[in-house]
């Protein structure tokens, strides 16, 4: 099997045929999910715990969503809220939970790197739902599955990531993922919220958005992190939405079957008109939280697929 | 007790000259460097070749006394740098409650008293740290402070930093400042770039370093006080310290150990041991900074020694406490720079021992008749593979851990006694 992780962490860690091994699967779980019984036992037996010390209502949803779907046990922690995030540092929160033997866990945290850090202390497989600023893994692959069921590939297509890219993880792991799959990716936003040195990760830099989108296939939008700013970023969101709003206007300079992205959830009005959010034949916003369900169940399917055989072959070394 | 050192290679940070000989230490003192016999009645130590250089002068070392003893005590702090060829240690005010009343200075010299080494004392410039109002220079001077220094707090506030330099110049104090402009640093976790932008971690750019220090020259420029930089680590950095220094301002310089052999890119998946304050550097600021060395515009390398305790590392990286121990660590690490062919053994020693000693107006570092016998006899290519849990710190916070290194101390004197000795090589 080409998909070999034990965790799902980050797009950097994948090979392009592990991304691959992912879609193709996601692919068939979409069919699956249209169905009316949408029931399957890949997961039976297998507990899956979702921790997130951030606050989630979709991401959440959809990764619980998927772990019922494949017959895992699913418990969501209510980590956020609880005296977990208080006093108890997420080194013991991982050895807490891993003595009660989850098969799956879902952590999304607040600080770059805290997933890897758990993820060292646990015998299950974790998936990152989201760390910091740093990778967003699932979201990057539901994208690249909603673009290539769009267009028919995922390679030779120009893509460009619009808006608050210093503080979004999509953005991380869609360019991560992206560039693997050879794609061209132009990263459009102010200086303000570009990271230092991106130029230097393969792709083209924008600060003016209809350069940015001059023939461009994919017009992936960036929610505005409102909570993230410390102050200061932009001078007001009116002139953000004037500069960096995707509209009509703005859109007309893509190519013209270009489709339109967002992650979600969007504030309308500041980086994306709400027509264009539901123009049927643009914007493939709600594919996108289609797709994220039956790409979840494809991540989580596949490493407790490699969770088995790793058990399996622990279990016979054992005996012999 | 006379001790006779025979068949050293005997460095001289001084007038950079290393040669063959023997030394005879008399009543805490360098009695003599030749090569006569051992005189009548000397315990003779054969150094088979080794080197023998004047004891590391390690000006910043944060101990935790008083406040954070579980972290390190004088003791600890005192037996890891014996263990490492440290002989004097000038220790931080960066404690809790701060070194920042004579009281409090007198507390902490009668806690070190159970320390190997010599230990030395800095006190803060302002109370409490916080850039406010200045301590009592004059009285902590009396009581013995070396220098003054509220460490990585920047003193924000001009007109408290100018009144303060003013007044410490009148004394002849030194004042050592952490050029960092607080604005651009504040929230970061490692230097910007990409490194940064992959990992998803808030980054302070390298000028936020040569903006701290240019307005720190400006104010030693304005009144004229003996001024040291504590850690220069940017390239960008190093036009301002030359122009400074020639435009005859009493300006010194250092850089951590840390900063002239590890870059950014050892912070690899995370690994919150290499965070440090300032932030480790890309490569190409490491190699600026070790030529500065080389050439002399730096002055002090230090181990900037700053114990943490496993609860304050093992957090996201984010969140961990920035600091490295490095008391034992710091020859050792240094010996990469020798073996790199970046600077021979006399230009180490002169920024790790001579220079230190000369800038704090102490008579160490040197390797002379009638200096004092703070020695460190050491196999500058003895192979060893770091184990952090044979540190003699209480913290074991290295990011040197399972790392292969070359240089060991294989033994440390102390005014003419020793005080560490390598197991199967001489015993102690």
């Amino acid at each position: 099997m080409s998909f070999r992780a034990r965790h799902l962490l980050g797009i950097q860690h994948l090979a392009p045929d592990e991304i691959r091994a992912v879609l193709d699967l996601a692919d068939k779980y979409v069919e699956f999910n249209r169905r009316s019984i949408k029931k399957s036992d890949a997961l039976a037996g297998m507990t899956q715990i979702n921790m997130f010390f951030e606050n989630s209502t979709r991401t959440q949803a959809s990764f619980e969503l998927a772990g019922k779907r494949l017959g895992a046990d699913v418990m969501n922690m209510a980590v956020a809220q609880s005296s977990v995030k208080k006093g108890e540092t997420l080194i013991d929160t991982a050895l807490t939970l891993n003595a009660m033997h989850p098969d799956l866990l879902v952590v999304r945290h607040g600080a770059s790197g805290a997933v890897n850090l758990l993820a060292e202390k646990v015998n299950c497989a974790v998936l990152n739902a989201g760390d910091g600023r740093h990778e967003h893994p699932t979201q990057a692959l539901l994208d690249a599955l909603t673009i290539r069921r769009a267009k028919g590939r995922i390679q030779r297509l120009t893509v460009a990531i619009c808006g608050d890219v210093a503080h979004s993880r999509v953005a991380r792991s869609n360019l991560i993922l992206l560039g693997k799959m050879e794609n061209r990716v132009r990263l459009v936003a102010p200086p303000t919220l570009m990271p230092a040195g991106v130029q230097e990760f393969g792709c083209e830099v924008f600060d003016d958005m209809e350069k940015g989108l001059e023939g461009a296939d994919v017009v992936m939008m960036l929610r505005l992190q409102k909570e993230r700013m410390d102050g200061g970023f932009i001078p007001s969101e009116r002139e953000y939405y004037h500069r960096y709003g995707l509209d009509a206007e703005k859109l007309s300079h893509a190519k013209p079957d270009a489709i339109v992205m967002h992650p979600g959830p969007m504030n309308r009005g500041v980086e994306i008109d709400g027509e264009i959010a539901d123009d049927i034949n643009r914007s493939v916003i709600q594919e996108q939280v289609e797709m994220g369900v039956a790409v979840r169940m494809a991540c989580m399917d596949l490493l407790a697929r490699n969770l088995r055989a790793e058990r399996g072959a622990r279990a016979a070394g054992v005996m012999v | 007790m006379t001790v006779f050192l025979e068949n050293a290679r005997i460095i001289n940070p001084e007038t950079l000259e290393e040669s063959t000989g023997n030394l005879i230490l008399d009543d805490g003192m360098i009695a003599a460097i030749c090569s006569a016999s051992a005189p009548k009645g000397a315990q003779v130590i054969d150094c088979a070749g080794k080197c023998l250089a004047p004891g590391i002068v390690d000006l910043g070392v944060k101990i935790g006394e008083p406040g954070e003893r579980h972290r390190e005590s004088f003791r600890s702090a005192g037996l890891a740098a014996a263990a490492g060829g440290v002989t004097t240690i000038i220790a931080r005010p960066d404690t809790s409650p701060a070194i920042d009343t004579p009281e409090v200075l007198e507390f902490v010299t009668r806690r070190a008293a159970e320390a190997p080494v010599r230990i030395h004392h800095m006190a803060a410039l302002t109370k409490s740290r916080a850039g406010r109002e200045m301590v009592e220079i004059g009285f902590m001077l009396d009581a013995g402070a070396l220098a003054f220094t509220d460490c990585d707090h920047v003193v924000t506030d001009t007109k408290v930093l100018g009144r303060a330099l003013s007044y410490a110049r009148s004394l002849g104090a030194l004042v050592i400042g952490h050029p960092q402009d607080p604005g651009l640093s504040k929230g970061a976790a490692v230097t910007s770039g990409k490194f940064a932008s992959l990992l998803g971690l808030p980054g302070v750019h390298q000028m936020a370093e040569r903006i701290g220090l240019d307005r720190d020259l400006g104010m030693v420029e304005m009144t004229g006080v003996r001024y040291h930089a504590d850690q220069i680590t940017c390239a960008r950095s190093l036009p301002p310290l030359e122009r400074a220094k020639a435009n005859g301002l009493d300006v010194t310089a250092g850089v951590s150990i840390h900063h002239l052999t590890l870059n950014d890119l050892d912070v690899g998946d995370y690994r919150s041991f290499f965070k440090m304050t300032p932030p480790l550097r890309p490569e190409e600021d490491r190699v600026a900074v070790v030529e500065a060395v080389a050439s002399g515009l730096i002055d002090i390398i230090c181990s900037m020694h700053s114990p943490q305790d496993e609860e304050s590392k093992r957090l996201p990286f984010e969140d961990a406490a920035p600091g490295a121990v490095a008391l034992q660590t710091f020859l050792p690490a240094a010996m990469r720079l020798y073996h790199a062919g970046a600077m021979g053994l006399p230009m180490l020693f002169r920024a790790m021992s001579l220079n230190p000693a000369k800038r704090l107006g102490l008579p160490q570092g040197r390797m002379a008749e009638g200096a004092p016998a703070d020695l460190v006899l050491f196999d500058p290519d003895a192979p060893f593979m770091l184990d952090r849990s044979t540190l003699l710190s209480k913290s074991k916070n290295t990011p040197f851990d399972g790392q292969r290194m070359e240089g060991r101390v294989i033994a440390t004197f102390v005014a003419g006694r020793q005080v560490f000795g390598q197991e199967g090589m001489i015993n102690a």
